[in-house]
């Protein structure tokens, strides 16, 4: 098969179109951040940085960063203890169960997160008598995190062999002295891709979060949701929003420092 | 690596003990590596999903709100005949469907391009650009379309002077809004699944006189049909169990996530809700049953 030149060209601009498409409404609401209406109104009547200072004097969304933060850092140190030993399992070994176990793995990302969501919920409240709060929403994170965290450090194993495992086990080192010296300076950069995903991935959750955080407990995601129908928070709104797709580069560049050839698999 | 000890003869320490005795002892080093991320995984979460279950047959005192632990039939009994139930539970596969569908039509042609005739610095450039947006919040997305969608929004603007509208919010809103949160999802595995047909195939049915429609009907097609179910897992799953996208920008609209959320929260009644829930759990493991055998669940 050779596709004909008018075939390549047309899938080149249905290609542009869709990714036109895409990335309009994220330019939509930066120019929203700088516009006078409250109300989305397009065109623009008028352009402002009120809100742009408005947000970043507001209390409630800079506490709420700090609580995402908090829960996505302790989210990802567990999913990246939790995941790697379990790639290591999966992949330094064969024995019954193995499929099971890493179908077990992708459950929480496969199944909906109201499923995942609710049944926590139900399982903290009515089961084991917990009450919400922050930590609840921790453990929720922590597990639908560590697939990531799987699916990196257990691509990465599949690829390096264990020839330098065994030269290292050769020489005399213990089990401990070449997972330090010699696995893990192998698994690094590994770690750090899968360990972003996690955290993206917990930043960003709306729908565990909504079932498993306490009252008390706001996140940015639950920030946002809250204040998305308030009148005169929208241009706030768009204000965070344009900061998180900002912010959000920095960890695609690290990706693609470290992926040079090799993907990031979410 | 950086400077180790080099000592003629190892210490006997109770570290080297236990490392000597791991070694020769295979099965006691997996016990280890598995005991805790399997604890967890059973505990939070197959133990959580089997106790959604279970909740399911239990009721709520309509007086007090304390749940009774005593085993009824009756909130399968109302989900299955309640006629609120059956309506809102074909709205919501009807959107998943119709989400999956789109999404599958916008990323193979997509994708295929990506893969089969963007040179490897084009193609670089396209994948940065597909996965960008996955970065961005899920909300962030879904406020867009808010915006974009809202009747004095950009796309009432671009549409008016050819009388068109824009949709406003509603299940047209949600559907559009969904196809564009998962887009990147169902791009990445047929992307992969289109890598992984060799150039040299499609040359060689070039060769033996096969036009472009017939390869790629049947041969590129049946290749990547795994890695297009695997996307389409992601889709239908996720759409299924959405209720944020249709509070956002369906209107008044209701999808099965928000007879669950209702129920948890303000009716207080978690029973119901796990029933609720239970209508997702099917569906969803009714399709990855019928999908197993493509080898689709190799591609997520």
């Amino acid at each position: 098969m050779r596709l004909s030149r008018p075939a390549r060209v047309t899938l080149g601009v249905i290609t542009a179109i869709i990714l036109v498409i895409v990335y309009v409404p994220l330019l939509v609401v930066l120019v929203n951040s700088f516009s006078t209406s409250t109300a989305l109104t397009w065109p623009p009547p008028g352009f402002t940085l009120e809100w742009w200072g408005k947000a970043f004097q507001s209390a409630g969304a800079l506490e709420a960063v700090l609580t995402s933060v908090q829960v996505a850092v302790i989210s990802t140190i567990i999913a990246l203890v939790l995941g790697t030993l379990i790639s290591i399992a999966l992949q330094r070994f064969e024995f019954f169960g193995r499929d099971a176990i890493s179908l077990l793995v992708i459950l929480p990302i496969a199944l909906p997160g109201i499923i995942t969501g609710i049944a926590l919920n139900n399982f903290f409240r009515t089961i084991m008598g917990v009450p919400l709060s922050i930590w609840t929403v921790v453990i929720a994170h922590a597990t639908f995190c560590i697939v990531t965290v799987f699916n990196n450090v257990i691509a990465r194993l599949r690829r390096q062999g264990t020839n330098l495992e065994e030269a290292s086990a050769d020489l005399g080192a213990g089990i401990w002295t070449t997972f330090r010296l010699v696995t893990f300076p192998q698994l690094r950069s590994a770690l750090l891709a899968g360990g972003l995903l996690a955290f993206a991935l917990s930043f960003d959750e709306i729908i565990v979060t909504t079932f498993t955080a306490g009252s008390g407990v706001t996140t940015l995601p639950i920030f946002i949701l809250n204040n998305m129908f308030r009148p005169n928070q929208a241009p706030i709104v768009s204000v965070i929003a344009v900061v998180l797709v900002l912010v959000s580069i920095i960890p695609i560049y690290i990706a693609q420092r470290l992926g040079k050839g090799e993907e990031v698999k979410r | 690596m950086t400077s180790a000890h080099v000592e003629s003869r190892p210490r006997r320490t109770t570290a080297r003990a236990g490392s000597a005795f791991l070694s020769t002892h295979p099965r006691t080093r997996l016990a280890l590596l598995l005991a805790a991320p399997l604890f967890w995984l059973v505990i939070v979460y197959i133990v959580a999903l089997a106790l959604l279950l279970v909740t399911a047959f239990w009721s709520v005192d309509s007086f007090t709100g304390v749940i009774t632990t005593e085993f009824t039939l009756d909130n399968i009994i109302e989900v299955v005949t309640g006629s609120l139930y059956q309506t809102v539970t074909l709205r919501t596969v009807g959107v998943a469907l119709a989400v999956t569908i789109i999404d599958v039509v916008l990323a193979l042609p997509i994708a295929f391009f990506m893969a089969k005739v963007a040179t490897p610095r084009m193609q670089r450039v396209l994948l940065i650009m597909v996965l960008t947006p996955l970065w961005a919040s899920y909300l962030v997305k879904a406020y867009a379309w808010r915006s974009v969608l809202s009747q004095d929004g950009i796309l009432e603007w671009l549409l008016a002077p050819f009388g068109g509208h824009t949709p406003g919010y509603g299940l047209p809103a949600t559907i559009i809004t969904l196809s564009y949160l998962w887009l990147p999802y169902v791009i990445l595995p047929i992307y992969a699944g289109l890598e992984r047909v060799p150039d040299s195939l499609l040359e060689a049915s070039g060769d033996l006189g096969g036009k472009t429609w017939p390869t790629l009907r049947l041969i590129v097609f049946p290749l990547i049909l795994p890695a297009i179910i695997a996307g389409t897992i992601f889709s239908f799953s996720l759409s299924l169990g959405d209720y944020i996208t249709v509070n956002i920008v369906g209107g008044t609209n209701q999808m099965l996530g928000n007879l669950v959320y209702t129920n948890v929260g303000a009716a207080n009644n978690l029973p119901l809700a796990s029933a609720i829930a239970l209508i997702p759990i099917v569906i969803i493991f009714g399709y990855l049953f019928l999908v197993r055998r493509t080898g689709a669940l190799d591609n997520l």
